[in-house]
């Protein structure tokens, strides 16, 4: 149990150390980019364009800008946005969050849900006209891009059959419908497969036939042997997952004109707004890194193998 | 002994032929380790079981042909796809031979009457547009043709730089291992804590838009999965007995990595890549239609989309086209390469 | 004594993508209640598919092609797979050949040992712990009310086939299989383990099949023992015949390459392989190893010739028209020390 805290402690460390280097990359790369951040530069005077460098701090050499970047990093202050009336980043982003995480969450939860049952029963039905049926759809959810999905979804149910508002976010239940369907095909379908896999793995494997040497049915021996096993692993696409949610949530939140973290980013990077694209780009690191420790912690709960034996170092 | 009672056959007791009970020597052995299923090489033995898998098959076939008619673009293509003529703006498909309403240059008006649209705008009795034109004028056909073929050279060469850079990388990690193989999991672990679409989209704000741009965005992130693989393979590998007997055997490190390793390796690097080759479609689809891909005029699946999208209440087939086949690529990619996931490793699939 | 299983000329094939391979081909022999039999043959030869197919757990692409499998006086072939389930663990038991991969990593020790006793004899929590710590004491486990609530990684590699142990004897099976147990154990734990199915044997009246290429195992353990070679038993007789007078040359080479206190010069190997199953010779599959081959056996499969009321064995050489051959020195020795020790006990015979 010590070594597991020491462990953990050294993935925590480890994780500071990612932020730290990703801000920096950030910082420095954001100094790299091609003109100056005012979209209106060339009605600006030069005199116009020095004030506005001296009040948002880019007059000062760039290791000077570095260090109050950094700093108000700790404090949690991500800058000032050049665009949308110079708000604050940090305020700008905790405006938007709320929806991105609720679309985020429920399209987990369901296509994980989806996914797993379909997965599992793709494995029983292994080689049966099931399993093709399943492992096709967890093929289409895979091939199928996000924003052709949500197009489709829009035209069917919105358009054309009128059961849902097209696009119109009030935060409600009803007009998260479509975007979650959006952004659950993914999910589901990684998890589909992946849980197919694991689940093929596990059935043939020795404890199995021998639960079956008990007595237990098939199905039985699926469910209290098998899932438990199989779905552990499913824990370690959870980061890839949670990279692909925010990849379709930049489309998905466009798509339905939903103001989120995503439709923010590509309106930040339309309009060059510097300070709002290094924020979101920290936040989806912090997040990441944040997920990808919880995953660990999980894991360890989950499965009793590491949980005694966990070593430390990889 | 009831059971072999009646097993013992009349044959105990029969005569046979004092000849029959000869000695005959033991010569035939070589005979006897005859095998009788064919035996096969790793690679025949996954052609074997790819050729069995139906969908992949097809999708091969299909990706052939795609491939063979996107590269051959500017040899087939009806029209020139950037050459806007103002007053083509909008056609609705138009296919010699063919007289059904909406294949035949007829659209809709107001929901019902059905005109032609092609004599309406006094278009020239014999030009046809197979699939229309889009808002500009644009031959949509030769758009998709040149597009597709821009996405497939993105995707090839994306996968080609994670090949390469993916497999030296995870080699020199998996094989050296120790120190090195440590600080090069950890220069790893940082990597994968940064989402790739954010470093991607980053890579493109600070190049210049176009091609190689992408390419080298998509290049920097795409390289690590396959690292992964290739260090996990080779570790496995390099503790196997048959590289000790060839290192205790006195061949030089180098030349057990290349003729082991890469032969062994061969199966998980080119399952790997085939899954990066749709992966690499999709972001450059997905950069165009966020609006930081490839810049105008020249068009990918992705720009196409992101055209479509704009008129799609009016004109719904200009979108559909490009994503029509956008998602056919990205079907038969995935299917090929299930297909030879499951060839290569038989233990995935029965 | 009794028959409570009777195997009569079973046939399994499987599909392969190269043709269907006749792993079983015309297997019989009964097992007596309370008594162990051993079936020992080389990898390949069918013993663990026999075994499996008894359980009915063999897999998909396995087809009974003909034959009964006696149990109770039902035939298990024609089982359904609700019969099987109420069957297997409750009357039918099995031991697995690797204990490091035969449990479920994610489950108690508890759990696993009692899933069985819940399911068959409905105990209840408290019974089932109860009759578990007891199973666990039966199998020498220390520790056990500690230990049970234990993971199996927790766990050496002969403790955890000592559970696999306590599994199968869980609900007192009339018949359990052992597909080779000790296999993949080291070889002092594997002298334990032998040691534990010994006491066990003295303990309960379970009937046992104990699969093995170990001849040197099968001593210790059984009173008859099965001789298997390419999907079909070619010797079968107790263990003494076996040892003592074996008949089939294949017998006579396994004999000779087993190591003895005795052996002075190099250990005696079989020459050749096994033949290719998918295409099975019709004669004697043997023959082409055979030194003592004949044209019939080349021929015709030899039927199973009765040399005593236990005692058969399939080959040519016991036709009354064979030539008298000359086997090995080291079976004539083994012969010979038989014809005392069978002499000896008819004198015991008689003095009663």
């Amino acid at each position: 149990m010590k070594s597991y805290l020491k462990y953990l402690g050294k993935r925590v460390f480890y994780m500071f150390i990612t932020l730290f280097l990703i801000a920096s990359i950030t910082f420095f790369l954001s100094q790299l980019l091609p003109g100056t951040p005012y979209s209106n530069e060339d009605k600006l005077s030069q005199e116009q364009i020095e004030i506005m460098n001296e009040q948002y701090g880019l007059d000062k050499p760039v290791p000077v800008q570095y260090a109050i970047y950094m700093g108000g990093l700790v404090k949690g202050d991500l800058g000032t946005s050049f665009q949308f009336d110079n708000t604050p980043v940090s305020k700008l982003l905790s405006t938007r969050i709320g929806p991105s995480l609720q679309l985020g969450f429920q399209a987990v939860v369901l296509g994980t849900f989806i996914g797993i049952i379909l997965g599992v029963i793709a494995a029983m039905k292994q080689n049966t006209w099931v399993d093709t049926m399943a492992t096709f759809f967890a093929i289409l959810g895979r091939s199928i891009p996000n924003f052709v999905f949500a197009v489709l979804l829009q035209l069917i149910f919105a358009a054309k059959l009128g059961w849902l508002p097209i696009a119109l976010w009030d935060g409600g239940f009803k007009s998260s419908i479509l975007p979650t369907l959006a952004l659950a095909i993914g999910p589901l379908a990684d998890s589909a497969r992946f849980v197919r896999t694991e689940m093929v793995d596990v059935l043939s494997s020795d404890y199995i036939e021998l639960a079956r040497a008990k007595g237990l049915s098939r199905w039985v021996v699926a469910f209290k042997h098998g899932i438990r096993n199989a779905l552990i692993p499913l824990l370690t696409i959870l980061g890839p997952m949670a990279v692909a949610l925010m990849t379709g949530s930049m489309v998905v939140e466009n798509i339905y004109a939903i103001p989120g973290i995503g439709e923010q980013f590509v309106k930040s990077i339309t309009t060059n707004d510097y300070p709002t694209i290094m924020g979101v780009t920290i936040l989806y690191s912090a997040m990441l890194v944040l997920i990808i420790l919880v995953v660990d912690i999980l894991y360890s709960v989950v499965d009793p193998r590491i949980r005694i034996s966990a070593k430390g170092g990889d | 002994m009831s059971t072999h009672d009646n097993q013992l056959s009349s044959n105990e007791h029969t005569k046979f032929s004092p000849d029959m009970f000869e000695q005959v020597t033991a010569s035939s052995t070589e005979d006897n380790e005859k095998i009788s299923a064919p035996s096969l090489s790793f690679l025949q033995d996954s052609w074997r079981r790819l050729k069995k898998n139906k969908a992949a098959v097809i999708s091969l076939g299909i990706l052939a042909v795609i491939i063979v008619l996107a590269f051959s673009a500017p040899l087939i293509a009806p029209h020139n796809p950037y050459t806007q003529t103002s007053g083509h703006i909008s056609l609705p498909p138009k296919i010699p031979g063919i007289n059904i309403n909406g294949l035949n240059g007829t659209t809709k008006a107001g929901g019902t009457e059905v005109f032609d649209k092609y004599a309406q705008m006094g278009v020239d009795e014999d030009t046809y547009y197979l699939l229309g034109t889009d808002s500009l004028g644009r031959d949509l056909l030769s758009r998709i043709l040149y597009g597709t073929r821009v996405s497939l050279i993105i995707a090839f060469a994306a996968a080609l730089f994670d090949l390469t850079i993916g497999v030296t990388y995870g080699l020199i990690s998996g094989w050296l291992g120790g120190r090195i193989d440590n600080i090069m999991q950890r220069i790893l672990e940082i990597l994968s804590g940064v989402p790739n679409l954010v470093v991607v989209i980053l890579t493109l704000l600070v190049l210049k838009p176009g091609i190689t741009s992408i390419i080298i965005a998509l290049a920097i992130t795409g390289w690590i999965p396959m690292a992964r693989i290739v260090r996990a393979q080779t570790l496995k590998l390099r503790n196997q007995e048959y590289i000790l007997a060839a290192q205790t055997l006195g061949e030089s490190s180098i030349k057990i990595a290349v003729k082991h390793l890469i032969s062994n390796l061969s199966g998980v690097i080119i399952i790997q890549t085939m899954f990066s080759i749709p992966s690499a479609i999709f972001f450059e689809a997905f950069l165009s239609f966020i609006g930081i891909g490839i810049p105008a005029p020249f068009a990918s699946l992705g720009t196409l989309i992101n055209d479509g999208y704009k008129t799609f209440q009016f004109i719904p087939h200009l979108m559909w086209y490009p994503a029509g086949v956008l998602c056919v690529l990205m079907i038969s990619f995935n299917l090929l390469a299930d297909g030879l996931r499951d060839a290569f490793d038989p233990k995935m699939k029965d | 004594m009794s028959n409570i299983l009777e195997v009569k000329d079973l046939n399994i094939s499987f599909d392969t993508y190269a043709g269907k391979v006749q792993a079983i081909r015309g297997v019989s022999f009964d097992l007596k209640k309370g008594e162990t039999l051993a079936i020992v043959g080389e990898s390949g030869s069918g013993k663990s598919v026999t075994s499996r197919s008894i359980m009915r757990l063999l897999s998909q692409n396995a087809n009974i092609e003909k034959g009964q499998i006696v149990f109770d006086g039902k035939d298990l072939v024609q089982a359904s797979e609700k019969e099987m389930q109420a069957i297997r663990g409750k009357r039918i038991a099995m031991i697995f050949q690797d204990p490091m991969t035969s449990l479920n990593p994610t489950m108690t020790i508890e759990k696993q040992i009692s899933e069985p006793l819940k399911l068959h004899q409905k105990m209840n929590r408290a019974q089932s712990r109860k009759r578990t710590l007891q199973l666990l004491e039966l199998v020498g486990l220390p520790e056990p009310e500690k230990r049970m609530k234990q993971y199996p990684h927790q766990f050496s590699g002969g403790q955890r086939q000592r559970i696999v142990i306590a599994i199968a004897l869980a609900c007192n099976p009339d018949i359990l299989i052992a597909d080779e147990p000790t296999t993949a154990l080291d070889v002092t734990i594997q002298a334990q383990i032998l040691e534990l199915m010994k006491e066990l044997q003295e303990k309960i009246d379970t009937s046992i099949i104990f699969i093995t290429h170990d001849l040197g195992v099968v001593a210790n353990v059984a009173d008859r023992v099965a001789v298997m070679y390419a999907g079909k038993f070619v010797e079968m007789g107790t263990v003494d015949e076996v040892f003592y007078n074996p008949q089939h040359p294949y017998t006579w080479g396994l004999l000779a390459s087993m190591p003895t206190l005795e052996t002075a010069t190099s250990l005696y190997a079989i020459p050749g392989t096994p033949p290719d199953l998918l295409d099975p010779p019709k004669g004697d599959a043997f023959a082409p190893r055979n030194e003592y081959a004949m044209k019939i056996d080349t021929e015709l499969a030899p039927p199973m010739f009765k040399i005593s009321k236990s005692h058969y064995a399939a080959t040519w050489l016991l036709h009354e028209d064979a030539p008298a051959i000359d086997p090995p020195q080291e079976i004539k020795a083994r012969q010979q020390l038989y014809m005392k020790k069978f002499a000896g006990r008819h004198n015991d015979g008689g003095e009663q």
